[in-house]
């Protein structure tokens, strides 16, 4: 098990004083002057180093990320943007993290805009966070006061302004080019890549999109060293990661653990254990609605890491695990994602806004067992061709629960069906 | 045609919230002030409670957009209410891990407390009772958000307390509703018991 001292997220539960005076006792904005002066390449340098993969979800190595952004500054101004659209369902760290560790994420914000040109954050904040939002405003006007940010931040001769942006409940804006769309003033619709954003981002610009947590550890892990970072977790997955324990357990929570922490292990220490004991355990959902669920077996051996769980056809997401015991309806469950996914279509691609629909609608008549047979493997299908063929992920999110379902639990609807087929006759 | 009769003549920004519009177009770097749009639509509800067309012609001007694009917005994202809501907007989450940890009781409890069904007002136009997608305090479920504050770990009955307290007029604490701290484990924690900072509690 990870030991306290090698905990980055010190108040994740909001035992102390989240404002500056608290933060620095814990140690946020200790010599972020000395950081700054090593300069931008050691900062990237040593973040590649650290082997930190993004937190929103998809993993991609944060130090690499940000060295795709031009070394110089042209007539085109660069920007930060930190992703806290917040909403993949089961997902509820970066709120924990806003609210009472709120200086660790300015002070990485300072950082990360040092580190790739960048004078200006924004903070793309879901909408329904009001609190959330306002204890990082708060933040950001006593990191001000302070000369922590602002002009000249932390005396390293760099201005960075960071600015609070609050969405309004669009969950495809979590994607980073919707979340550039949304940022300018229009609907959250996802642009076509290439072009990316470190060449062509917010108003046009070179633009780095990052999850709150990558740049909430980014200060620690600049001030104890990539060395301490990559010791921890595993190879090629390294670190800490907070992770959300929601549903069928006896006391959800969200935890700091190693990566590669198993799962079991996970569910066990931290969250009390499976309701009715680990044998009660149907399905797990380990990173975050949009990954695939994993059976109990899968569950007695998997670690909780990006490449563990690919190997399980599944994935780590955003390490929030929904677990779910057998008094589940499973089939309703994943009804109800795909209902999500069709309500938070953002339109754009004919596959997504007609497939979610179609799969939402079929879905519900699998929950009743009102279908044939063959419309299992239809389902099937109809996830496929949504899979892959759309501008940005929601179509595939959409697509996988479904696609974990019948692998895993092919024989519940079919016995849904049948026995729905053999009412029908027998009345 | 559907029926806008409570959509008024016109719209203005009462001076502090004026104030406040223009320090959100600051922000954003000259020349995009479409930016503010999200921002200005908000301010427009929290002085109206929702957004009308006069308000959406009234920010249109004010970040030199065509109204049809502030529409566009106004449309798009659901915290943007086009019709007029009660002064309670109770928002209930049924995703996937508040429904593991009952929000059909949550949800059961809080039509029987309002009498209405999702997406009514109540007669005396006190609440709105909406059912909503994940709202992010998932390990906090069941859950609902009134107006800005989140309500957390409900019960049925815990649901009927809150509600009933907003009906005599009070405003409940926010938050967990079982006594836990935060997303913290019930019954303490599991980590972060070792560590002592100066500075002292929250």
């Amino acid at each position: 098990m990870l030991r306290d001292s090698d905990r980055i997220f010190t108040n994740l539960y909001g035992f102390h004083d989240w404002h500056l005076k608290g933060a620095m006792a814990r140690g946020d904005w200790n010599g972020t002057k000395d950081i700054l002066a090593k300069g931008r390449d050691w900062i990237i340098e040593e973040m590649k180093n650290s082997g930190l993969r993004g937190r929103g979800g998809a993993g991609f190595p944060t130090g690499v990320k940000w060295s795709f952004m031009p070394k110089t500054e042209g007539p085109r101004p660069h920007y930060l943007v930190i992703n806290a659209d917040e909403g993949e369902p089961g997902t509820c760290k970066d709120r924990e993290m806003m609210r009472f560790d709120p200086h660790k994420l300015i002070e990485g914000a300072l950082i990360a805009c040092f580190a790739i040109g960048a004078h200006a954050a924004y903070i793309y904040i879901r909408g329904e966070f009001v609190r959330e939002a306002e204890h990082l405003n708060i933040a950001i006007d006593e990191a001000r006061a302070a000369g922590l940010l602002g002009p000249n931040a932390c005396g390293s001769g760099w201005d960075c302004e960071v600015y609070v942006h609050r969405g309004a409940g669009a969950y495809i804006c979590g994607e980073e080019s919707a979340l550039i769309e949304s940022l300018e003033g229009k609907k959250g619709q996802p642009r076509l890549k290439p072009p990316f954003p470190a060449g062509v981002g917010l108003y046009g610009c070179p633009t780095t999109v990052n999850n709150v947590e990558s740049i909430a550890v980014a200060p620690t892990i600049l001030r104890r060293g990539a060395a301490w970072f990559a010791g921890l977790g595993k190879p090629n997955n390294t670190g800490t990661k907070v992770f959300c324990i929601s549903g069928h357990v006896n006391t959800p929570c969200n935890v700091e653990e190693e990566m590669g922490i198993p799962l079991k292990e996970l569910i066990e220490k931290h969250a009390g254990g499976v309701r009715g004991g680990w044998d009660n355990l149907l399905a797990v959902i380990p990173g975050g609605s949009s990954v695939p669920m994993l059976t109990k077996q899968q569950c007695e051996e998997v670690t909780m890491d990006f490449d563990a769980l690919r190997a399980m056809r599944s994935g780590l997401g955003t390490a929030a695990v929904m677990v779910m015991d057998k008094s589940t309806d499973l089939v309703r469950a994943i009804h109800r994602l795909s209902r999500f996914y069709w309500h938070e279509s953002c339109g754009q691609c004919t596959p997504c806004r007609e497939g979610t629909g179609w799969m939402s609608r079929m879905m519900g008549r699998m929950v009743t067992g009102d279908a044939e047979l063959s419309e299992i493997d239809l389902l099937e299908e109809i996830s496929r061709q949504i899979e892959g063929h759309t501008i940005c992920a929601l179509g595939d999110a959409a697509a996988w629960p479904i696609q974990g379902l019948i692998r895993a639990f092919r024989p519940e609807m079919e016995r849904r069906i049948l026995d729905r087929q053999a009412k029908t006759q027998a009345a | 045609m559907s029926n806008h009769s409570y959509e008024p003549e016109s719209f203005a920004f009462t001076p502090e919230y004026l104030e406040k519009a223009k320090a959100f177009i600051a922000k954003y770097p000259a020349g995009r002030q479409q930016s503010a749009v999200m921002p200005l639509l908000d301010l427009a509800q929290r002085q109206e409670g929702w957004v009308s067309r006069a308000a959406m012609e009234v920010i249109a001007e004010m970040l030199d957009m065509a109204p049809i694009r502030v529409e566009e917005v106004a449309t798009f994202y659901t915290m943007y209410n086009r019709k007029p809501v009660g002064t309670f907007h109770v928002q209930v989450c049924t995703n996937l891990p508040c429904m593991l940890r009952g929000s059909d009781d949550v949800v059961a409890a809080a039509k029987a407390t309002l009498g209405v069904e999702f997406g009514d007002m109540t007669g005396d136009g006190k609440f709105t009772l909406s059912e909503v997608e994940c709202l992010g305090a998932c390990v906090n479920a069941p859950m609902m958000q009134i107006n800005d504050d989140y309500y957390e770990d409900l019960t049925a009955e815990s649901t009927k307390a809150v509600l009933e307290a907003f009906k005599r007029g009070e405003t409940p604490k926010p938050g967990p509703q079982n006594g836990r701290q935060f997303s913290c484990p019930a019954g303490g924690p599991t980590a972060l018991t070792e560590l002592k900072f100066e500075g002292g509690k929250a």
